[in-house]
C-alpha cells in the first residue's frame, strides 16, 4: 500500500510540475517528450518506475530541462500522445519506446522531419535512419550469456529444459543465441515450450516437464517471472536439490536470491528496464553540453552473480 | 408454462441421451490418447496437477453456467479474479502487523476475497438488471476496469504476499485430505452443489425458464431481475472462492493474472452442452468441458507431438470437434 501511494504521489507530482511550467514562459528551457507503453506487465512496470525516477533526478540536476511524460496503453494512444506533444507542448526532443515498430514509424518520422531530436528505445522503427540515437538491450547477448553459463557449469550429457516467451522475433533471437552457445557441449535440451513470460503458464508447463522427465539438471526459464513459477512447480515436486534455474531480466526478488547465494538460483542475466534511464540521461546530455551523443547505444546483457548483484538491485522498483 | 419447460430436461438428465454423452466421449478419448502417448500421464502426480490446475477455471465455469443458462454472459471474471487476488493479498499484508501470522489472518483474507468477489458480481448484476445494459457491454466494461485496477494496485508490477504468511497459507493449494488436493475437493463440492442447484432447485429451474423466454417467465410470476442478479452474485462469489485457492499457489497477483480465464470458462460451459443463448444448462457437462481444456494442454506438452507454435491449432480443433460431436448427434 505504502509503495503505491508513494509512487502515485510522486507520479502525480512529476506530472503536475511537468504541466505547470509552460515551455514558452521559460524561454530557453529545452523540453524533452517521453512516450512509453503503460505498465501492463512487470518489465514495463519497472521501466515506468525508472523513467519517473530519472526524470525527477534530471530535473533537479539540470534546471534548464523540462520533461513531458506520457504512457500509452495501445498503439493508437501512443500516436496521439506524440502528435499532442509536438502540437501543444512544443518539444525539442522525443524519447520513444514504440509499442509496435510499423505503426509508430511514420508519426516518429514526422517528429524528426519537424527538426526535433529523436531517441528510440528498445524496439527499432521499421525504417532505418530516422532516429538520432538508438538505445536498446541486446537480445542475442541475453541468450548467449545464458548459454555460456550452462555450458561452463554442466557436464556433457546433462539434460535441461527451456521455457520460451511469447512467440516473437525477440524470443527467437534469444533462443537461437542460447542454442548456438551450447552447441557441441553435449548438453541435451529435453523440451522447449512457450511459457508466455507468465508465472501461471510457466508453473503448469514446468509441472508437466517434471512429470514427463525423470532427470532434469537445469532449467533455462529465460525470464524472472517464469523463474518464479518454475520454482514453485519444482518445490511442489520436492526436486529442489536436483536442478538450478536461470531466469532473466533482473527482477528484484530474483536478484535478492542471487545476492543471498540461493543454490537454486545461482545467477541471473540482465535485460534492464532501466535502459529508459540510459536513453533519458544521454538525450539530456545533448541539451546541456556539447557531448556528441548520436549513434547506437546497445546495453550489454551481463551475468549477474552474487559478487555484482548489488549493482542490479533496486528494492524500491516494482519490478 | 415454465414448469413444463423445465421438467423435461430434468428427466433427461437422469438418463442422458447419446447427445449429452458427446463431451464425456471426447474426454474419455483424450484420457486414452494421453495414456497411450505417455506412461506418466495416469500417474497420481500428473492427475493431481491437471485437476488442481482446472479447479480455478472450474469453479468459475460452474458459476458461469448459471449466468449463461439464464441468458446472460460475464466477460469480466478473469480480470475480476486478478483484482480480487490483488485486494486479498494487500489486505492480508496490511492486517499482518495487527493480527500476526496465524490462521485468523488467513481467514480474514478469505473473507475479504469472498466479499470483494460478491460485491464485484453484485455490481455486474445491478448494471445488467437495473441499468438494463446488455451483459456483454457491462462485463466488457468491468473487465477493463478490474484489469486496470489490479495493474494500478500493483503499480505495474506484482503484488506479493508476505513470505511468512505465504508459508502458512501454501498448504491450501499444495496439500489436501486423503491424498486429494484441496482445490480438487473444493471444486468437486462446488460442482456437485451446482449440479443439484441446477437440476433440483427452484433457482435452477428459474434460470432455464428465464434463459428460454424471459417474458413468459415474467408472466409466470418469476422474479426475473432477482434471479438474474443472483446468478451474477453467485458467479462473483465463486470467483472469490477460486481466488482463495489460487493465491496460495504462487502467492502473487499482477496485471497478467487470470488473462483469458473468461474465455476458457465460457468455452468449457459451451463444450459441456449448455446453450450459449441460454435456456438450458448442464453443470456436469461444464466440469467435463473444463477437464477437456486442461487435458489438451497437458497432453500437448507431455507428448511433444507438434511444434509448440501449433498448440493453439490443436486446442481449437479439439474444442470445435467436442461441440460438433454433441450437436451432430442431438440434431439426428
Amino acid at each position: 500500500m505504502e509503495r503505491r501511494t508513494f509512487l502515485a504521489t510522486s507520479a502525480a507530482a512529476a506530472l503536475a510540475t511537468g504541466l505547470a511550467v509552460p515551455a514558452s514562459a521559460q524561454g530557453k528551457k529545452a523540453v524533452i517528450g517521453v512516450s512509453i507503453p503503460s505498465a501492463t506487465h512487470g518489465f514495463m512496470g519497472g521501466l515506468n518506475w525508472h523513467a519517473q525516477e530519472t526524470i525527477k533526478r534530471l530535473k533537479a540536476t539540470y534546471p534548464q530541462l523540462d520533461f513531458v511524460l506520457a504512457t500509452a496503453g495501445n498503439v493508437g494512444k501512443q500516436v496521439n500522445d506524440i502528435e499532442d506533444m509536438v502540437a501543444t507542448r512544443n518539444i525539442d526532443a522525443l524519447v520513444v519506446l514504440p509499442f509496435e515498430s510499423e505503426p509508430l514509424t511514420s508519426p516518429v518520422k514526422a517528429v524528426k522531419d519537424a527538426g526535433k531530436w529523436v531517441t528510440v528505445v528498445d524496439r527499432g522503427l521499421s525504417q532505418p535512419g530516422i532516429e538520432d540515437l538508438y538505445v536498446a538491450g541486446d537480445n542475442t547477448a541475453f541468450g548467449r550469456v545464458s548459454g555460456e553459463y550452462f555450458r561452463a557449469n554442466l557436464k556433457p550429457g546433462a539434460k535441461i529444459v527451456v521455457l520460451r516467451g511469447i512467440p516473437t522475433t525477440l524470443d527467437n533471437e534469444r533462443v537461437d543465441a542460447f542454442q548456438k552457445a551450447i552447441e557441441g557441449s553435449g548438453i541435451e535440451i529435453l523440451d522447449m515450450q512457450h511459457g508466455n513470460w507468465n508465472r501461471d503458464k510457466a508453473f503448469s508447463v514446468m509441472q508437466d516437464y517434471l512429470s514427463k522427465h525423470k532427470k532434469i539438471d537445469a532449467v533455462w526459464a529465460a525470464d524472472d517471472d517464469m523463474a518464479i513459477g518454475v520454482m514453485e512447480a519444482i518445490a511442489q515436486s520436492g526436486r529442489q536439490k536436483e536442478m538450478w534455474i536461470v531466469g532473466g531480466a533482473g527482477m528484484k526478488e530474483i536478484i535478492k536470491r542471487v545476492m543471498d547465494k540461493d543454490p537454486q538460483v545461482p545467477v541471473d542475466v540482465s535485460y534492464p528496464p532501466a535502459q529508459i534511464s540510459t536513453a533519458l540521461e544521454v538525450t539530456a546530455l545533448r541539451f546541456v553540453s556539447d557531448t556528441p551523443v548520436y549513434g547506437r547505444f546497445i546495453i550489454g546483457s551481463t551475468l549477474i552473480t552474487p559478487e555484482n548483484a548489488a549493482a542490479f538491485y533496486f528494492p524500491n522498483s516494482p519490478f | 408454462m415454465s414448469d413444463a419447460a423445465v421438467q423435461k430436461p430434468a428427466r433427461t438428465a437422469q438418463l442422458p441421451g447419446l447427445s449429452a454423452l458427446g463431451p464425456l466421449l471426447a474426454l474419455i478419448l483424450l484420457v486414452v490418447l494421453g495414456a497411450f502417448l505417455n506412461d506418466n500421464f495416469l500417474s497420481q502426480g500428473n492427475i493431481t496437477n491437471v485437476l488442481a490446475r482446472s479447479a480455478f477455471i472450474g469453479m468459475i465455469a460452474v458459476g458461469m453456467t448459471f449466468v449463461i443458462t439464464s441468458g446472460g454472459l460475464d466477460l469480466s471474471v478473469g480480470s475480476m479474479a486478478a483484482f480480487v487476488a490483488g485486494v486479498m493479498i494487500l489486505a492480508m499484508n496490511a492486517l499482518l502487523p495487527a493480527m500476526g501470522v496465524g490462521v485468523p489472518l488467513i481467514l480474514a483474507g478469505m473473507a475479504v476475497a469472498l466479499v470483494v468477489g460478491l460485491l464485484a458480481g453484485l455490481a455486474n448484476g445491478l448494471l445488467v438488471t437495473q441499468a438494463r445494459i446488455e451483459p456483454f457491454i457491462v462485463t466488457l466494461g468491468t473487465m477493463g476496469i478490474f484489469r486496470s485496477l489490479i495493474t494500478w494496485l500493483a503499480d505495474g508490477g506484482t503484488i506479493s504476499l508476505d513470505f511468512a504468511v505465504r508459508q502458512l497459507y501454501r498448504p491450501v493449494y499444495y496439500s489436501g485430505l486423503f491424498g486429494i488436493a484441496w482445490p480438487i475437493l473444493v471444486f468437486a463440492v462446488v460442482a456437485i452443489a451446482g449440479q443439484i442447484a441446477m437440476r433440483h432447485t427452484r433457482f435452477g429451474r428459474y434460470c432455464e425458464a428465464i434463459g428460454s423466454n424471459d417474458k413468459v417467465a415474467r408472466y409466470s410470476a418469476v422474479g426475473v431481475d432477482g434471479v438474474r442478479l443472483m446468478t451474477y452474485v453467485l458467479l462473483g462469489l465463486l470467483v472469490g472462492l477460486a481466488t482463495i485457492m489460487y493465491v496460495p499457489r504462487l502467492g502473487s497477483a499482477s496485471g497478467s493474472t487470470g488473462t483469458l480465464w473468461e474465455l476458457e470458462a465460457i468455452a468449457a460451459v459451451i463444450i459441456g452442452g449448455t446453450a450459449l443463448k441460454g435456456g438450458y444448462g448442464r453443470v456436469w457437462g461444464t466440469v467435463v468441458g473444463v477437464l477437456i481444456l486442461s487435458l489438451i494442454d497437458n497432453i500437448l506438452i507431455l507428448a511433444d507431438l507438434v511444434s509448440p507454435y501449433l498448440n493453439g491449432t490443436i486446442q481449437g480443433v479439439i474444442i470445435v470437434l467436442a461441440v460438433v460431436l454433441q450437436r451432430g448427434k442431438s440434431s439426428a
